[in-house]
């Protein structure tokens, strides 16, 4: 900004206009560079919702897939997601947003700290391949839950663990200390002070960070594909408890993959309508996740 | 007439941030009902000694504190930090209006403390507004946030939480910092009603605020007390300390 | 230190209510003090218990992923011979002319050999170094690509643009982080495919460049917001002063802020590294999935055009064979030792990229 007024007072001289061009030309890179991942990515999404588009109907979401997964449509799939995410995050929520708040309101600068610390890090760059395999050795085999909605559920829960108490910290550090110190001066316990104070002030953030949550857990394929989804089951069409926690189900995300890589003869639309629900699914939650968290940001009380 | 009681005894206090001591070994008294003045520049170690007081220098992770504080005759690391805490109001520099409404802010130490009952609260709030100079003002709207007043009736507002859980000692650090001189006269009032009911410690670096409200002042300086006396030899062109006299004078500092 | 200050200052809770002293002149109009029911106090006790159980909840599992993935694979350590019931090893038996000790698991082996014949008949080998050489050629493949990009779209979206531009970049960002990897694999699979085909004359689509390159739109995200952090990082002050001096955004950038975010934008580009190593879904989808080591051709020489070349990862090794190696049988416990490596892979770069913030943090 500086630099511009100052181009204006003064007579331009060469190296000042040397100076313009590369700055013109950075810039132009460097906008180039950001482009080149967003634009490429729209045509793509573009292709795929064009490709899938004949298929896409409220009859697709909401009947089986028949005939060998080659006709019908997807949910028993998609039924499946909601209950793994749903319960998924039935577990990791609570768990997540408690450990932020130790981390964030309890745990004291030191060594044991900075383990737990160390160790949710790890934890969200453990790839998701080789949390299916804790989830096949530790839930499907060792704890006798066999291939389930439960296991898959919980396997996917840990996996998701780190990313909520990351977002749920982000919101608790939000809270200014200063109203953590006034309630500490009339003599609130650290309970009570993040009980009244602080997670009524960081509700919404909390939640925004778990909903961003759902869409990523919507997603998995990875995780789930040896503790509990299956390739193909009919499910009662409707019926939103046609799953059982101790049976298999299928997912959307594995129902894609299956269908693109293992069956043959599907017609060409089905995969590409699958990949948008699935696609389509996901964005949603996000979006409103972010328009939450823009509306939230607008009216804060402080 | 026999000495006035002791309400706090600090002995041989030090208190170091990391390996940086901000105060080196100081001692005093402070009576029962008196306003004790502390006046002194920045970095002198004001606030880290009210932060020793109600023990909320224990939140500083790197604070060590050695010597001791006596509230009432008894070490106050031998008391239930939330008992000690609720026996002391303290008025950090800059308002702070919990995000909660008036009602709230006010009703909050008492609820934090177990009262629930309406009416108890209801006449705590009342009580608190009152000594506090802000009823008036606020008692047509004490569902609003407390966040959304003026920066002088949020000082209010923390002045009346801080009073909402009975204290016997009422810190105030450097209250009038963010608020204009009016409101600042109107709170010194408070506080001239409030010393018949309490013990207050007024840190402040309004020397001349020092000298209107209390009945001794203590001068610190870099963590040690250059002089504690009354305000008459502490304003008089005498103290006992050279350095006294130029600070409050204003030659230096 | 924090140890010390507890042993300094009596304990909050346990310290008894003191005998309140004689009260002097004090007031005597005061009412006494409501105080907290037990009940409440005990609750307080037991939420508090349960909170720092949570808190503890990150290391337990972390321990608790190694050690169940290591107590699927460890037998292979100890095992001297395979179960009677994997026929296979009964053929091998006859085949192998080494002594019977080629049937116990070696791990130099396993890591030095390029063979992986997990389910062959005669001649069973498990060595992942192909695999290795896969995922570590498109990593760091996806990386060429991605780091210009991601650093570059980071370095924009901090110092080139303001206001509603970056907002909706940040946001179209976070919602490229939010496409599932299969999807992308997806992506790979039907619509790279093609184009790679078209494009280069690859006589396959379905290689290393296209893992590479859905690896490198995967990773950028994180890269962008690591990086635009440390960008933000860079005091204002540096900014201001460079700009004083005349200097142009393109030099500020150059001369003061790359050099003053650079561990930040490591960190970055580390984190970037953890996250393609570990992906699955879209390299077993998208990189041809056969056991290759790319750069060599089959008469042992370089091979130029290797990105053309399918490979298979680790990562998707695992995917693509859990479900047909029998529970228990020696292939299944050499998956879950490959899934022990990538654990170790992930747990080196993600500590060392944490070191680096943390380190920038200190400062």
């Amino acid at each position: 900004m500086i630099a511009e007024t100052t181009n204006r007072l003064f007579a331009e001289t060469p190296l000042v206009r040397k100076k313009q061009r590369r700055e013109w030309v950075a810039r132009l890179i460097f906008g180039m560079m950001a482009a080149a991942m967003i634009i490429p990515l729209l045509l793509i999404i573009g292709y795929l919702v064009y490709q899938g588009a004949p298929l896409i109907s409220w009859d697709f979401l909401t009947t089986n897939p028949v005939g060998g997964m080659r006709r019908g449509g997807i949910w028993s799939a998609l039924l499946g997601t909601i209950w793994l995410v749903g319960v998924s995050l039935l577990i990791a929520a609570p768990i997540g947003v408690m450990a932020a708040v130790y981390l964030n309101e309890y745990a004291r600068d030191n060594w044991f700290n900075r383990i737990i610390n160390l160790a949710v890090i790890n934890l969200a760059g453990v790839p998701s391949i080789v949390h299916a395999l804790f989830g096949l050795g530790a839930f499907v085999l060792f704890a006798r839950m066999g291939r389930s909605v439960l296991a898959a559920s919980l396997t996917l829960a840990i996996m998701t663990l780190p990313v909520i108490i990351a977002s749920t910290r982000e919101a608790l550090a939000s809270v200014p200390r200063t109203f953590r110190e006034a309630c500490w001066n009339v003599g609130a316990t650290r309970w009570q002070t993040i009980r009244r104070i602080v997670l009524p002030n960081s509700i919404s953030g909390i939640l925004t960070g778990v909903i961003l949550q759902v869409s990523r857990t919507a997603g998995e394929t990875a995780p789930i594909m040896f503790t509990g989804a299956v390739f193909f089951r009919s499910i009662s069409e409707g019926d939103f408890f046609a799953y059982g926690l101790k049976e298999q189900c299928m997912a959307l995300s594995m129902h894609l993959y299956t269908v693109t890589t293992q069956v043959t003869g599907a017609p060409k639309p089905l995969p590409y309508a699958i990949a948008v629900v699935l696609l389509g699914t996901v964005l949603l939650v996000n979006a409103t996740a972010i328009v939450l968290r823009v509306y939230l940001r607008s009216r804060k009380k402080w | 007439m026999h000495p006035p009681a002791k309400h706090v005894e600090v002995s041989n206090l030090r208190l170091s941030y990391g390996p940086k001591e901000v105060i080196h070994g100081i001692t005093f008294d402070i009576f029962k009902n008196e306003i004790l003045g502390i006046i002194g520049p920045a970095q002198s170690g004001k606030t880290s000694l009210l932060r020793c007081i109600n023990r909320t220098i224990e939140f500083s992770a790197d604070a060590k504190v050695q010597g001791t504080i006596k509230v009432e005759g008894v070490d106050v690391r031998r008391q239930n930090v939330y008992a000690l805490r609720r026996k002391i109001g303290m008025v950090a520099p800059l308002p702070v209006g919990l995000p909660l409404t008036i009602y709230d802010n006010v009703a909050f130490a008492p609820r934090c403390a177990g009262v629930t009952a309406k009416s108890d609260l209801d006449g705590a709030v009342e009580k608190c507004l009152r000594q506090a100079a802000l009823w008036d003002e606020v008692k047509d709207r004490l569902d609003s946030l407390g966040t959304k007043l003026s920066g002088g009736q949020q000082q209010r507002l923390t002045i009346a939480r801080a009073l909402s859980h009975q204290p016997e000692i009422l810190c105030l650090d450097e209250f009038s910092i963010a608020i204009d001189p009016v409101t600042t006269m109107r709170i010194e009032d408070v506080l001239k009603e409030l010393r018949k009911e309490m013990t207050i410690i007024l840190v402040t670096n309004l020397t001349q605020q020092a000298r209107r409200l209390a009945n001794r002042t203590m001068f610190l300086w870099n963590g040690d007390i250059i002089e504690l006396d009354s305000n008459q030899v502490m304003f008089s062109d005498t103290p006992a300390n050279r350095k006294t006299y130029e600070y409050v004078n204003g030659i230096f500092g | 230190m924090a140890t010390e200050l507890q042993t300094e200052l009596a304990p909050e809770r346990a310290a008894p209510k003191p005998a309140q002293p004689e009260r002097g002149s004090a007031p005597a109009n005061k009412p006494a003090r409501a105080g907290r029911g037990a009940l409440a106090i005990a609750g307080e006790k037991l939420i508090e218990f349960v909170i720092r159980l949570c808190g503890i909840s990150a290391i337990i599992f972390v321990f608790s992923i190694f050690f169940f993935v290591f107590r699927e694979a460890a037998p292979l350590f100890f095992q001297k011979h395979e179960p009677p019931a994997q026929p296979e090893a009964v053929v091998e038996r006859h085949a192998d002319d080494h002594s019977p000790a080629a049937k116990k698991f070696a791990l130099k082996e396993f890591l030095f050999s390029k063979e992986w014949y997990p389910t062959s008949q005669s001649n069973v080998r498990f060595g992942v170094l192909a695999l290795i050489v896969g995922t570590l050629s498109v990593t760091a493949l996806a990386m060429i690509i991605a780091v210009p990009f991601g650093l570059g779209a980071a370095v924009f979206v901090s110092e080139f643009c303001g206001g509603k531009i970056k907002e909706t970049l940040k946001i179209v960002i976070e919602l490229l982080a939010a496409i599932p990897s299969v999807v992308w694999g997806f992506i790979g699979l039907t619509v790279m495919n093609p184009i790679i085909q078209d494009l280069f004359h690859a006589p396959i689509g379905l290689n290393m460049l296209n893992g590479a390159i859905l690896l490198a739109l995967m990773s950028v995200p994180i890269m962008v917001s690591i990086g635009e952090d440390s960008l933000k990082a860079v005091p204002d002050s540096f900014r201001e002063a460079g700009l004083a001096l005349g200097a142009t955004r393109w030099q500020l950038v150059y001369r003061v802020l790359l050099p003053a975010a650079k561990n930040g934008l490591l960190a970055a580009v580390l984190l970037g590294v953890g996250r393609a190593v570990g992906e699955t879904m879209a390299v077993l989808m998208a990189t041809g999935h056969a056991v290759n080591i790319p750069f060599v051709t089959a008469d042992g020489s370089f091979n130029p055009l290797f990105i053309f070349e399918p490979v298979r990862t680790l990562t998707a090794t695992i995917a693509a064979e859990l479900g047909e190696a029998s529970e228990g049988s020696q292939h299944y416990r050499v998956l879950f030792l490959i899934g022990v490596l990538l654990f170790s892979m992930t747990f080196i770069v993600n500590l060392t990229a944490d070191l680096i913030i943390r380190g920038i943090k200190k400062r």
